[in-house]
């Protein structure tokens, strides 16, 4: 005997009845939890910035990665980052808002040849200038992003990485400390040209105790993401040389 | 235990063993070689995939009499996916930090051959409460596979257990590694899981000839 379920009309019914009902639940908890999703964005882009030019938690061991605490960081933000700059062709500008431009969008702008916005944070600590560039690329799974701090010599501060889906173990330890704390005092000049820093292997240097070779020991088991965050770097250095031509300390 | 009855014990302890979904039902193998390279990865993703599981189960479970079997593996895979979102949705609000440990895991989770493999072959035929205890035996299971593989692999591919170094410091060269020992970066990669897997599988065949299948 044939069950009612078994009916074509019951199947598309409820088919239909189906996803009105799981739509209806997405699409309404979507809207209500927007408001908190965007403030928490907000402030993760906030923390992100200050770790890059080492405004953090971060004890003297070489433990986890401990930001600025939600509930300060807007003000901190406020306190460490005295410029915010908007990069349009030749032309600077200053925006507050700047830090809230979605990078991802104004890379496609450059492949379709529209114009893009290109944005840049000036922070200062302890009497120090910091340059703070955004970065975005891919890793094998999914997108890549961070930033980028620079000095006036093109030395690197401090960087900050974070990745969207890449391997638990593997690639997804572009965030670990123990990565990003390697980055820092390498610089991006090689003699005078713009040459960014590679995510080298065997370069013979686990400690990376090699500050002018362009390169920092790469993760076991992570290539793909590890050439994505060398190709991630170097893009961006090459996207904004111009501005940082004028900036460089002769 | 007086709180189930022996049936319903079985539907926990089963999995564990001489039934588990990994080693037996050979279900959740993707899963278990990408993420086993670090202990935490393989306990996050085992209590992940517990709460999934045994939601999910309940919810099919519940809607086993109305499901219209021509369509139920897409009804099955809507249930899993939307109870995910809703998951990572909620967390993303209210536990910003958490959420982002666990995004990388969101997919794993929604493809996950386990959880398409109880809904099918248990919750759409019992009952909310033992389908319930079948998914949390099931997903015990898989975490307690999750959590040997990436123990072996975390400890003999770079040395640290949860990221704390327990074989000494492969660069000073303390420790163990002062006796010319060196990580097996090779246990890092997903074929190394492949392998611990199957040893675990014939470790447990050969204690227990029962479950050789014959052919």
């Amino acid at each position: 005997m044939a069950q009612k379920t078994d009916s074509n009309v019951y199947t598309v019914v409820f088919a239909a009845v189906m996803v009105v009902v799981v739509g209806s639940i997405l699409a309404f908890l979507a809207s209500a939890l927007r408001p908190n999703i965007k403030e928490n964005e907000r402030f993760e882009k906030q923390q992100n910035i200050l770790y890059a030019m080492g405004v953090n938690e971060n004890g003297d061991d070489a433990g986890s990665v401990n930001f600025i605490p939600t509930d300060v960081v807007e003000d901190e933000f406020a306190s460490y980052i005295k410029e915010q700059l908007v990069i349009q062709g030749d032309k600077i500008t200053e925006d507050n808002e700047a830090y809230l431009i979605d990078l991802k969008k104004q890379l496609a702008n450059i492949k379709k040849g529209e114009p893009y916005k290109l944005p840049v944070f000036l922070g200062e600590k302890d009497g120090k200038k910091f340059y703070i560039i955004p970065m975005y690329g891919k890793g094998l799974w999914d997108a890549i992003w961070g930033f980028i701090a620079l000095d006036d010599t093109m030395t690197v501060q401090g960087v900050y990485f974070d990745h969207k889906g890449e391997t638990p173990g593997l690639g997804a330890n572009i965030k670990m400390r123990y990565f990003m704390d390697d980055f820092k005092g390498e610089t991006i000049l090689n003699g005078t040209q713009y040459a960014g820093i590679a995510v080298a292997k065997g370069n013979n240097d686990p400690l990376n105790n090699t500050k002018d070779d362009n390169e920092v020991d790469a993760l076991a088991g992570a290539t793909i993401t590890g050439n994505g965050v060398s190709a991630m770097i170097s893009e961006t250095v090459k996207l904004y040389k111009p501005y940082l031509e004028t900036i460089r300390a002769k | 235990m007086a709180l189930l009855s022996k049936k319903d014990t079985n539907l926990i302890t089963d999995p564990l063993a001489d039934n588990n979904p990994i080693t037996i039902q050979v279900l959740g193998i993707c899963s278990a070689l990408a993420i086993t390279a670090e202990l935490k990865a393989s306990l996050v993703m085992a209590i992940s995939v517990m709460f999934v599981l045994g939601a999910g189960n309940v919810v099919i479970s519940l809607m086993r009499n109305i499901i219209p079997s021509k369509i139920r593996i897409i009804v099955q895979l809507i249930v899993v996916a939307t109870l995910v979102i809703i998951v990572d949705q909620v967390l993303k609000a209210y536990a910003y930090e958490l959420s982002k440990t666990l995004a990388v895991f969101v997919g794993l989770i929604i493809t996950n051959c386990i959880i398409m493999g109880r809904f099918e072959a248990f919750a759409l035929a019992n009952g909310p409460w033992r389908s319930f205890l079948d998914g949390i035996g099931n997903s015990l299971g898989y975490g307690v596979i999750l959590v040997i593989v990436g123990f072996f692999r975390e400890l003999l591919g770079s040395g640290t257990l949860f990221g704390f170094p327990v074989l000494g410091d492969p660069i000073m060269k303390t420790g163990l590694y002062a006796t010319g020992y060196e990580n097996n970066g090779f246990m890092i990669i997903p074929p190394a899981a492949l392998i611990v897997v199957g040893i675990i599988i014939w470790v447990q065949r050969s204690r227990n000839p029962a479950l050789v299948e014959e052919n």
